[in-house]
């Protein structure tokens, strides 16, 4: 870090004026044109919902639209409204919404119960057992999708089958493990002294200190479930049991010509939910946890 | 009756390791017992035992007259202080206390009675509506130690609860500890790897060394009769000097190195068993206050390395023709160590200290002759480490 050489006199607070004007623009510029390389497709979907489908194919002046529509929601509503052929948008929300409730509420409770056991208790076989975790984080779904299928095909066409492999997530354990490791276990102990027996101190005093092992679990599964699409795929052909991954696809399959502006407007309908998620939780998944640290 | 006793209690870890060697000791009811030691020699173990945190291999732990062995932690109506006083984070002051009360199912307002009453008395009432995140470290000991006081337990278990604080707070809090202990009269095992705080806290002491318990006694007489040169070594701050000796065959003189002292005949009449060293080598014990620059009589004359001025008294370092006996694990804390060896890296030599007035003209590099109390001297045998009486 370069200093400000500075006149003796200056006083002390113009000192600290003076060093904090001095930013790394460099490193802000960088920064500035990596943000619009990640924004913009955001941008282009939403502002390309909002365009008739021939603007919304049109260059880079697309990005800079003279007249926004409804036009591409309503015709989305009107094609998709109680239909029991192509399935309505209500009903891919609920499905899809009741898969990820499942996902990420059953998975909470059974990784991090997983993790904390790992983390804290003393059994045999523990540390293959950590080990077989591991290893299973690194298996791709698509390796172990067709064995599935055919273990759960008598679940075909059923909202629970498309949640059920990834209630229990590897990743997930292995994230509460590594948390738990870090939680003082003076905490744990501090609570058996006071006569709390071992649910009692999961539920009161490990579960409100790991909110954000929590949250990251529970974001990440959220986004993994919320726009999967082979296992749906694979397991569903009724439109009552479509998520929104498997509608907004089907949508391109039926339009003999493709209208852009649709699949934009479907696109901003299955990525709301997810951003609304994620800002709802993000304050615990950012929080580090060194914040929670009892030390003096 | 809330006395804990420990009956020829042993820890074997699963590894084969033994932490703790058939372990006798009694904390009487009302009594502040320390159990001091340098690191890794037990003592939080033998802590975590009584607490029920840790399980015993081999003996018998009972609290108020009750074998507790086979009781969980919240059966044995304990209260534990930790090292980092394990506050719980998410909770107010006033949940933090009142959490064990809580969780017995105590009446409401029994429960607020308790905890303003023990926020009364650590002056942490303005802070009940607080995280712990939020306060100091001393009142974080203070929310610790409330959370101890608000049960009434059996007894009061300590695990190095003034280690996180800094040198001023900590004396503070030693005062305030043992006033609480007082009003509440229950008994107290207090873990601590300092010394001074041993001593000064402590209605008696415990001393233990590699999961052996050394000797158990009141503060003065671990100092004035050390059982064996480790206690000698561990207690007292400088510590004592020991140096290698040999008692002359007829019992009047104590070669040093290359000097003598001349040997009264008293000493053999306080010590009877000394005799039985005539004409052997065996260890000497000089506690610093003993060698005094003042007065004539039995010298030792050594060479002054450096000198500590603290007002009150001088430290003077010096080096002698002798051999110095040194303990091994004498322990501390890893700072310490640390401090110890740098220390006598810088100094070679100079491994002996007096502690004499202030203002004497002792400078670096002087030859000076220490007076030394024959009477006061302490003798270990070479080989066993005890005492000689």
């Amino acid at each position: 870090m370069s200093t400000v050489s500075l006149p003796a006199s200056s006083s002390a607070p113009r000192r600290r004026r003076r060093r904090r004007r001095h930013v790394p623009w460099g490193v802000y510029a960088l920064l500035a044109i990596f943000s619009v390389l990640f924004l913009f497709p955001i941008y282009y979907l939403v502002v390309g919902s909002f365009e008739t489908p021939a603007d919304t194919l049109n260059g880079l002046r697309a990005a800079a639209p003279s007249h926004l529509t409804f036009a591409n929601y309503h015709s989305l509503s009107q094609q998709f409204f109680s239909s029991t052929i192509t399935g309505s948008l209500q009903g891919f929300y609920t499905v899809s919404t009741l898969v990820s409730l499942i996902v990420v509420v059953g998975g909470m409770i059974v990784n991090s119960l997983a993790g904390y056991a790992l983390a804290r208790m003393k059994f045999r076989g523990r540390k293959t057992l950590l080990l077989l975790i591991i290893v299973l984080v690194i298996i791709p779904f698509q390796a172990i999708a067709v064995p599935l299928y055919y273990m759960l095909s008598g679940l075909r066409n059923t909202v629970v089958v498309q949640a059920l492999p990834f209630i229990g997530s590897a990743f997930s354990v292995y994230l509460f493990y590594t948390f738990f490791l870090n939680l003082p276990p003076q905490l744990e102990e501090a609570a058996r002294i006071d006569g709390a027996g071992p649910w009692r101190t999961f539920l009161q005093i490990i579960l409100p200190n790991a909110k954000p092992a929590f949250a990251s679990v529970a974001i990440l599964s959220f986004i993994q479930i919320w726009s999967s699409y082979l296992w749906p795929l694979m397991m569903t052909s009724q439109p009552n049991v479509y998520p929104l991954s498997i509608a907004i696809g089907n949508l391109l399959k039926q339009q003999s010509t493709p209208n852009y502006g649709e699949m934009f407007a479907f696109g901003v309908l299955l990525v709301v939910p997810m951003a609304a998620f994620f800002l709802v939780f993000q304050r615990w998944f950012i929080r580090s946890v060194a914040s929670l640290a009892v030390k003096g | 009756m809330s006395e804990i006793v420990l009956r020829d209690v042993s820890k074997i870890y699963d590894n084969g390791y033994h932490a703790i060697h058939n372990i006798d000791l009694e904390v009487k009811e009302g009594e502040f017992m320390v159990v001091v030691g340098p690191s890794g020699c037990g003592k939080s173990t033998l802590l975590r035992m009584v607490a029920g945190l840790e399980t015993i291999s081999d003996g018998e732990i009972s609290i108020g007259g009750e074998v507790v062995n086979d009781l969980t932690p919240g059966e044995r109506d304990l209260a534990m202080v930790f090292q980092n006083y394990a506050l719980y984070p998410h909770m107010t002051v006033e949940k933090n206390i009142g959490y064990s009360l809580r969780l017995r199912k105590l009446p409401k307002e029994e429960i607020k009675r308790r905890v303003a009453e023990a926020a009364e008395i650590l002056s942490l009432t303005e802070y009940l509506s607080q995280r712990p995140g939020r306060l100091s470290g001393g009142q974080r000991q203070r929310v610790a130690m409330g959370r101890a006081i608000v049960r009434e337990p059996k007894a009061f278990l300590m695990d190095e609860p003034l280690s996180n604080l800094d040198a001023k707070l900590r004396v503070q809090m030693r005062s305030e500890i043992l006033q609480i202990q007082r009003r509440v009269g229950v008994a107290t095992l207090y873990v601590t790897h300092d010394q001074v705080e041993a001593m000064t806290m402590g209605d008696r002491v415990t001393v233990l060394r590699a999961g052996v318990l050394q000797q158990c006694d009141t503060a003065q007489a671990l100092y004035d009769r050390p059982r064996n040169v480790f206690v000698a070594s561990f207690v007292g701050s400088p510590s004592m000097n020991l140096l290698y000796a040999e008692l002359g065959p007829d019992g009047t003189s104590l070669r040093v190195g290359s000097q003598n002292l001349e040997v009264p005949d008293t000493l053999f009449a306080q010590r009877p068993n000394l005799r039985a060293y005539l004409g052997r080598e065996l260890v000497v014990g000089i506690r610093p206050e003993d060698l005094t620059m003042a007065g004539d009589g039995q010298t030792l004359v050594g060479r002054v390395g450096h000198i500590e001025a603290l007002g009150s008294e001088l430290i003077v370092h010096f080096g002698l023709d002798a051999r110095n006996y040194v303990v091994e694990d004498k322990g501390g804390s890893a700072e310490e160590a640390e401090e110890l060896l740098e220390e006598t890296a810088l100094t070679q030599h100079v491994r002996n200290v007096a502690r004499v007035a202030p203002r004497s003209s002792v400078v670096t590099g002087d030859q000076v002759p220490f007076r030394v109390s024959m009477e006061r001297a302490h003798f270990f045998d070479l080989a066993s480490g005890n005492a000689i009486w």
